[in-house]
C-alpha cells in the first residue's frame, strides 16, 4: 500500500492528542515517508475539543500537504472520546467510502451535561448510529478503560488500535520503536499499545458502555415477611416497592416501612378503582420511598460511618498496604437542620425564640471538618447516627409526614380527574431533595407548581403542562425558567377558561 | 519556566550544513533567524508563536555563543521599539508576537520604525491568529502593513520555503530600507516538516560595536522636517527598491501550465489548501502539478503590478483566493488591471464567502463555482449531509484546568452575586476570561490585554453599584499597571480590581514575568504586584489566597461596600496548577521513593449522600468533578463524582462549606511512608471503628431479616 494517507485526531485538551500525533508522525518518518503533522491547540488546550492532523506520503517527489482535514479526504479518524467521534462525523470528516473510524466509546461529560440539574447527558446511541452509518470501518470500544488497565493513557491504546486495524502500511515494530524513541512511560505505553493492537486486530463489533440498568430486584431479597404484601401490589409497582421497603427499614424501622406499604396500597387501590394498570402505584412506590427517607443529619452520619463506606473510599482513592488514608468530611449543619432533629415541641419553642436563635446560631452554624478515620470524628458521627431511633419524634419528621400526606392526597384527587396528571404529581417529588439551600429551593418550586394544580386539573392537557413545569424547575437553579413558565400559564389561563366556557365559533370549528 | 521544556529543540538549533532539520514551523523560523546572522531578537508570547519565545528562552548558552541578545519583551510595543537598533546600524533584528492583537499594541513603534526606515534588516514575525483555534477578534495584519508601508510576506507552507523567505525577508528589508513582516497562520506555525540546515551565522557587526561607536542621523528621526521626507522616500525610493528585489529574486512563484484561459492568484499561505481542493476536483496531482496557471503570492504587500498584469492578460477569468476581509488584494488587482486596461474577469469575494476562514471545503466549493461559471464545467452534486449534526454532540467551551487557582475567584464572585445581586464585570485577556463561559457565566466586556480595569473607567459616578474588574498578572505587567491602576488612582475611581496572580503568563504557556517566583537566573523575578500597586498610589490593597473562598468573598464584599474612597485592589494569589504540578510532581515521587513521609490529598463524593442536583459542578467546573450513574435504583439523576486525576486543590471542600451545599464531599489524605507509631495508632483506630461498624451492621441486617 503506497498511497498518501490522511489522518485526523480528535481529542480533548489534556488527553494527549499531541503525543499520539507525534508517535504516528515519527513512525511514518522513520519508515522514510514524507510526513506532516499540525494542530490548532490555542485555548482549546484548556478542556476544549482539539484537532491534530497528519498527512503522510510514500517516498518519491515531495508532496503538497494540506494543513487541515477536508470532508471526503480523510482516511483515518481517531477519536479519544465518544462525542468527539460524533463531532468528527458531524464535521463531515467520516465518509462511507473512505474513512476508518477508530474511537473510544467512553464518555467525558461536557460542562453543560454535568451542570444540568437532572440528567443532561447527550444520547450515546444516536452518536453510535451516526458512526456506524458514516464509517467505512469502525473500531469502537472503551479504549480509555483498556489503557487504564495497563497503567497507561488513551493515546497508547489508540495507537495500538490504529496499528492493529491494518489501515496503515507500517509494521507493529515500527510503532513500538516510535514509542521507545519518545522515551516517556515506555513500558506501560507498550503494554497498552499491545492491548489496543489485539483489540482492533480481532475487529469486534462496535460497542458502547451498557446503558443504565433497569431496576433489578435483588435475589433472595430481605424482608421475607413482607413478600406476600408486596406481591399483592400491581406488578409494575412490585420492584420499586421491594426496594422502597428495604430502604425504609434500613433508614428507620419496620413501623416506618409498614406505613410506607399502607400508603402505596391505598394509592394502588384508588388507581384500581379508576381502571389504572399500576403506573400510578409504581410511581408512588418509587417516589414515596425517596420522600420518606428524606436526607437529614442522622442519615448522613449513618451513611458516612458504615463499613461498606470505609471500604468504598479505600478502593476509590487506591489506599493500600503502603499508603494510609485519612478521611475528612465537609459538613455545615445549619441552625435549622440541628433544630429539626429535636423533639417537635422543644424545636418549635427554640425556633420561635429570636433570642435563643441568635445565641445558638453561631455555635451551630459553622464549617465543620470531621475526620472520620479518627476515633473522635468517627464517634461523633456514629453517635449522631444512633439518634435514628428517636427520629420519628423530631420536628422534621412531623413536618415531612404532613407534606407527604398532602402530596399523596393531591395526587389521588388529581388522578380521579386524569390518571396521567396524578402520576405527574407523584413525579414532582424529584424536585424535593438534597440539603440546605438546594432543599429549600426544590421545596419552593414544588409548592409553586402544586399551587397551579387546581387550575391544571381543569384543562385537558394538565399532565403535559405539569411535566413541562417540572422540566422548567430543573432548567436553572434560580427558578427563572419556572417563573417564566408559571407567568405564561397564568396569562393563558383566563383565555382557556373563556374558550371552554363559550361555544366554539363555527368558523373556527370549520377550519379544523 | 514555561509549560513545556524545549531542551531537545534547542539542540536542533545547533545543526549546520549537511544536516536535516526536522521540526515545527515556528521552530524552523528560529533556526532561519540564526542562519541569517541576526543580532537581537525580542517578542511577546502568545499563540501561535509562543514556542519561538520559549525555545529562545531555553537557548541562552547558544545565543551567547553567537553574540545574540534575546529579550522576553514587556509588551509587543517594547519588542517593536527594539527594532530601533536597526535604524542606524547594520544590525539584523527580529521580533515576534501574536497578531493582530500584538500588532495593535506594537503599532506606535512600528509606524515610527517604518517612517524613518532601517539600515539593518528588521523582521517582524507575526502569528496570524485567525480561524479555527483562534481566541481573538478576526482581523488582518495586512492592514497594518499597508498603512505603515511595511512589506508583508505570506510564505507557502513548506518548511524549506519558509526558511528561505526569512532570509529573503532580511535582504528585502535591507534592499528597501523597510521593515518586513512575515505572516504565519496557526497551522503553519505548528506544522512539522524538514529542511536542509545551514550553519548559524555570527553577525559581523555586533551590538557592542554599535554601542561603542554611536551613529546619529537626524534624517532617520520622526520629527519635522524629516517625517515629511520619509513619506516621499517611501514612495519614491523604498517602494520601487522592494518591487525590484521581489521581481529579481522571484519571490512570487508560478505553478501549473504557462498559458490558459483561466488562472488563479493565491496568497502563499493558502496555497496548500488550494492545491488540495484542486486535487479533489481532479485538477492536481498532489505533488505540485496543477492543471490551471497559478500565481502564488509569497509577498502579499506590495503587489507587483507588472507581474499581475502579465499573468492576467489574455485570460478570460482569474480566481483570487484571499482569506479574510476587507479584500485588499482583490481590490488592488482589479485596480492594477483597470489601469493597464486588461479586461480579465476577476472572481473572488462573492464566489467565495466575504468573511470567515477558507477551509478546504470552502475553497473547493468556490473553485467548483468558478469552474462552473467560467470554465463550462458542470457543477458537482452537493455532498451528502453528514449522518450527525452538531446538535447531537455537546459544546465544549474552554474552561479552567484541574485544580486551577483562578476557579475559586469566580466561585466566590458567583456566591457574592447571589447575596448582593449582579455587578458589572469588566474582563481582561487571560485564562480568567473563561469566567464568561459556563459554568460561571460572569463578565460583561473584554477590551484587550491588561485593559480590564480601563474597561470600567467610564463607570465612575457616585451613588451607584461599584464595578468589578479582573486582570491577570500577565496583563498587569504588560500595561495594566499604568492603563488600569494608575488611571483609576488619578481619576479617583472607587471601583474594584481583582488581579489574578498565578505567577506566570499562564494562558500563553506559562512564561515568566516580573512577579514570577521561579524565574531562571537570566531574568529578574520576585517583584511584588502589591508593591507596584501601592507605588502608583492605591491605598486599599488586600492580598488573598484564591483557594480560601470565604476569605476571598469577604475581601470582595468589603471592597464593594467600604466607605473608603479610591480604587480597591484585591490581589488573588495562587500558583498556576499546570506549572505547580510540573514542578512538584517529580519531587513528590522522588521523596516517596526515598522513603520520606509525604501526604497527597484528593477529593471524593459519597454517591449515596449525593442527590444529583449538581450545584457543586455549577460552582466549580473542574474537569475532574464529573457525573456518574446513580447507584440508587430509585433515583433518576446521575450523581457527582471525582475522577482519578484530582489534584486535591481543596476547592470542592471550600465550595461545600462556603455555599453550604451538601455533605457528600470528603477529602482523602493519602499518607505515603507513614511512621511506625502512626501506623500502629491508625490500626488501633481502625480496630475500634471496625468493631462499632460490625455491631451496627448486625443490627441493621436484623431489621431487614
Amino acid at each position: 500500500m503506497t498511497r498518501p494517507l490522511r489522518l485526523s485526531i480528535h481529542a480533548l485538551g489534556g488527553q494527549g492528542g499531541g503525543v499520539l500525533a507525534d508517535w504516528i508522525a515519527d513512525t511514518a518518518e522513520h519508515a522514510g515517508w514524507w510526513t506532516q503533522a499540525t494542530s490548532v491547540p490555542g485555548v482549546a488546550q484548556r478542556t476544549g475539543a482539539t484537532v491534530y492532523y497528519i498527512e503522510i506520503a510514500p517516498p518519491g517527489p515531495e508532496p503538497i500537504f494540506a494543513l487541515m482535514p477536508s470532508p471526503g479526504d480523510v482516511d483515518v479518524v481517531l477519536a479519544s472520546e465518544l462525542m468527539e467521534a460524533g463531532r468528527a462525523v458531524a464535521r463531515g470528516l467520516v465518509t462511507p467510502g473512505r474513512t476508518t473510524l477508530i474511537a473510544s466509546s467512553h464518555r467525558i461529560f461536557a460542562i453543560g451535561e454535568k451542570s444540568a440539574m437532572g440528567d443532561g447527558a447527550f444520547s450515546a446511541s444516536a452518536v453510535l448510529e451516526g458512526c456506524i452509518a458514516s464509517a467505512k470501518r469502525l473500531v469502537l470500544a472503551d479504549l480509555d478503560a483498556l489503557a487504564a488497565a495497563h497503567g497507561s493513557i488513551i493515546s497508547a491504546t489508540l495507537l495500538g488500535a490504529l496499528a492493529g486495524s491494518g489501515v496503515m502500511p507500517f509494521a507493529r515494530q515500527d510503532y513500538e520503536a516510535a514509542i521507545a524513541r519518545a522515551g516517556v512511560g515506555v513500558k506501560t505505553s507498550l503494554a497498552a499499545f499491545g492491548a489496543g493492537f489485539d483489540l482492533a486486530a480481532a475487529s469486534p463489533p462496535p460497542a458502547i458502555a451498557a446503558p443504565r440498568r433497569a431496576v433489578a430486584v435483588p435475589e433472595g431479597a430481605a424482608l421475607p415477611a413482607l413478600a406476600e404484601r408486596i406481591a399483592s401490589l400491581p406488578e409494575a409497582a412490585q420492584a420499586f416497592a421491594r426496594l422502597g421497603a428495604e430502604r425504609l427499614t434500613d433508614y428507620q424501622d419496620k413501623a416506618h416501612t409498614a406505613r410506607y406499604l399502607e400508603r402505596v396500597e391505598a394509592v394502588a387501590q384508588a388507581e384500581r378503582a379508576l381502571g389504572g394498570e399500576g403506573a400510578l402505584a409504581a410511581a408512588t412506590a418509587r417516589h414515596l420511598a425517596l420522600w420518606m427517607s428524606y436526607e437529614d443529619v442522622i442519615r448522613v452520619a449513618d451513611l458516612k460511618t458504615r463499613a461498606s463506606r470505609t471500604a468504598r473510599v479505600a478502593g476509590e482513592v487506591r489506599a493500600g498496604q503502603d499508603v494510609l488514608a485519612r478521611t475528612t468530611e465537609f459538613m455545615h449543619p445549619r441552625f435549622e437542620e440541628v433544630i429539626d432533629m429535636l423533639p417537635a415541641g422543644l424545636a418549635q419553642r427554640l425556633q420561635n425564640s429570636a433570642r435563643l436563635r441568635r445565641w445558638l446560631t453561631p455555635l451551630i452554624d459553622r464549617d465543620r471538618q470531621v475526620t472520620t478515620s479518627s476515633l473522635s470524628g468517627f464517634l461523633l458521627l456514629w453517635g449522631i447516627a444512633r439518634l435514628r431511633r428517636w427520629r420519628p419524634l423530631s420536628l422534621r419528621f412531623k413536618v415531612e409526614e404532613a407534606r407527604i400526606e398532602a402530596w399523596l392526597a393531591s395526587a389521588v384527587s388529581a388522578a380521579r380527574g386524569d390518571l396521567a396528571l396524578g402520576i405527574e404529581v407523584i413525579r414532582l417529588q424529584r424536585l424535593v431533595r438534597g440539603y440546605s439551600d438546594t432543599h429549600a429551593r426544590g421545596l419552593a418550586n414544588f409548592a409553586a407548581i402544586m399551587r397551579e394544580l387546581p387550575a391544571l386539573a381543569q384543562r385537558g392537557d394538565g399532565a403535559e403542562r405539569l411535566a413541562a413545569l417540572h422540566r422548567a424547575a430543573l432548567a436553572d437553579d434560580e427558578s427563572r425558567a419556572l417563573t417564566a413558565a408559571l407567568a405564561a400559564l397564568a396569562e393563558e389561563a383566563p383565555a382557556v377558561a373563556a374558550a371552554s366556557a363559550e361555544p366554539r365559533p363555527a368558523a373556527l370549528a370549520a377550519a379544523e | 519556566m514555561a509549560e513545556r521544556s524545549f531542551a531537545r529543540e534547542v539542540e536542533r538549533l545547533r545543526l549546520g550544513q549537511g544536516d536535516v532539520f526536522h521540526g515545527e514551523g515556528i521552530l524552523a523560523v528560529t533556526k532561519a533567524l540564526l542562519q541569517s546572522g541576526v543580532s537581537y531578537v525580542g517578542g511577546y508570547q502568545g499563540s501561535p508563536i509562543s514556542h519561538l519565545m520559549d525555545v529562545f528562552a531555553d537557548a541562552d548558552p547558544l545565543l551567547r555563543e553567537l553574540g545574540i541578545h534575546f529579550e522576553q519583551s514587556a509588551s509587543e510595543a517594547t519588542a517593536a521599539a527594539m527594532l530601533a537598533a536597526s535604524v542606524n546600524y547594520p544590525l539584523r533584528g527580529a521580533v515576534t508576537w501574536k497578531s493582530t492583537v500584538g500588532t495593535n499594541v506594537a503599532s506606535d513603534a512600528l509606524a515610527n520604525v517604518a517612517s524613518g526606515g532601517v539600515k539593518g534588516g528588521a523582521l517582524v514575525i507575526v502569528g496570524e491568529d485567525y480561524g479555527e483555534g483562534s481566541s481573538i477578534m478576526q482581523e488582518r495584519s495586512h492592514a497594518f502593513a499597508m498603512k505603515s508601508q511595511i512589506w508583508l510576506l505570506d510564505p507557502r507552507p513548506n518548511l524549506a520555503h519558509i526558511v528561505d523567505m526569512v532570509e529573503h525577508g532580511f535582504c528585502l528589508s535591507e534592499a528597501s530600507n523597510t521593515p518586513v513582516m512575515l505572516e504565519l497562520r496557526i497551522r503553519a506555525c505548528h506544522m512539522t516538516g524538514r529542511f536542509a540546515a545551514k550553519d548559524n551565522v555570527r553577525p559581523a557587526f555586533t551590538l557592542r560595536d554599535a554601542m561603542n561607536a554611536p551613529v546619529r542621523d537626524t534624517d532617520r528621526i520622526v520629527l519635522p522636517p524629516a517625517n515629511f521626507l520619509h513619506e516621499h522616500e517611501k514612495i519614491e525610493r523604498r517602494w520601487p527598491a522592494a518591487i525590484d528585489y521581489i521581481t529579481a529574486h522571484k519571490l512570487n512563484e508560478r505553478f501549473g501550465p504557462d498559458e490558459g484561459e483561466l488562472g488563479i492568484i493565491v496568497q502563499g499561505g493558502m496555497f496548500n489548501t488550494l492545491a488540495r481542493a484542486m486535487e479533489m476536483a481532479g485538477l492536481g496531482d498532489g505533488i505540485g502539478g496543477l492543471d490551471l496557471p497559478t500565481l502564488v503570492l509569497n509577498v502579499t504587500y506590495p503587489l507587483v503590478p507588472a507581474e499581475i498584469v502579465q499573468f492576467c492578460a489574455g485570460k478570460r477569468a482569474v480566481l483570487i483566493v484571499e482569506e479574510g476581509q476587507p479584500a485588499f488584494m482583490e481590490d488592488a488587482i482589479a485596480a492594477a488591471l483597470r489601469r493597464a486596461d486588461v479586461n480579465t474577469a476577476i472572481v473572488g469575494k462573492g464566489t467565495f464567502p466575504l468573511a470567515g476562514e477558507y477551509t478546504g471545503a470552502v475553497i473547493r466549493a468556490g473553485l467548483e463555482a468558478f469552474l462552473a461559471e467560467h470554465g463550462g464545467r458542470a457543477a458537482p452534486a452537493p455532498p451528502a449531509p453528514p449522518a450527525l449534526s452538531m446538535a447531537h454532540v455537546p459544546a465544549r467551551p474552554a474552561g479552567f484546568c484541574t485544580g486551577c487557582p483562578e476557579r475559586p475567584v469566580f466561585t466566590a464572585m458567583k456566591l457574592l452575586m447571589r447575596e448582593l445581586g449582579p455587578f458589572h464585570v469588566s474582563c481582561d485577556i487571560g485564562c480568567h476570561l473563561f469566567s464568561i463561559l459556563p459554568p460561571f457565566n460572569i463578565g460583561n466586556t473584554t477590551m484587550g490585554y491588561g485593559l480590564g480595569f480601563a474597561g470600567a473607567a467610564a463607570f465612575n459616578v457616585a451613588d451607584a453599584k461599584r464595578t468589578i474588574s479582573v486582570m491577570g498578572d500577565g496583563g498587569f505587567w504588560h500595561n495594566g499597571l499604568t492603563s488600569g491602576v494608575g488611571n483609576a488612582v488619578f481619576n479617583k475611581s472607587d471601583n474594584v480590581l481583582v488581579i489574578v496572580d498565578n505567577g506566570y503568563s499562564a494562558a500563553t504557556g506559562g512564561q515568566d514575568i516580573l512577579s514570577s517566583k521561579n524565574a531562571p537566573a537570566t531574568r529578574s523575578g520576585h517583584h511584588r504586584i502589591e508593591d507596584a500597586v501601592r507605588g502608583v498610589g492605591v491605598e486599599w490593597v488586600r492580598t488573598v489566597e484564591t483557594y480560601r473562598i470565604k476569605q476571598f468573598k469577604a475581601a470582595l464584599k468589603e471592597a464593594l461596600t467600604t466607605r473608603e474612597s479610591g480604587p480597591k485592589v484585591i490581589i488573588a494569589v495562587g500558583e498556576c496548577m499546570l506549572n505547580r504540578q510540573r514542578r512538584e510532581k517529580p519531587l513528590f515521587a522522588a521523596a516517596v521513593k526515598q522513603g520520606e513521609r509525604r501526604v497527597r490529598a484528593r477529593f471524593g463524593v459519597d454517591p449515596d449522600v449525593c442527590t444529583g442536583d449538581h450545584s457543586c459542578i455549577r460552582l466549580s467546573g473542574c474537569p475532574t468533578l464529573t457525573v456518574a450513574p446513580n447507584p440508587d435504583p430509585l433515583r433518576e439523576d446521575p450523581v457527582a463524582a471525582v475522577a482519578q486525576d484530582c489534584v486535591g486543590c481543596g476547592v470542592c471542600g471550600e465550595i461545600a462549606h462556603a455555599a453550604i451545599l451538601c455533605p457528600s464531599f470528603y477529602r482523602a489524605d493519602l499518607i505515603h511512608n507513614a511512621g511506625p507509631w502512626e501506623r500502629r495508632w491508625a490500626k488501633v483506630q481502625t480496630q475500634v471503628t471496625g468493631t462499632l461498624q460490625r455491631w451496627s451492621d448486625k443490627r441493621r441486617l436484623a431489621r431487614l431479616a
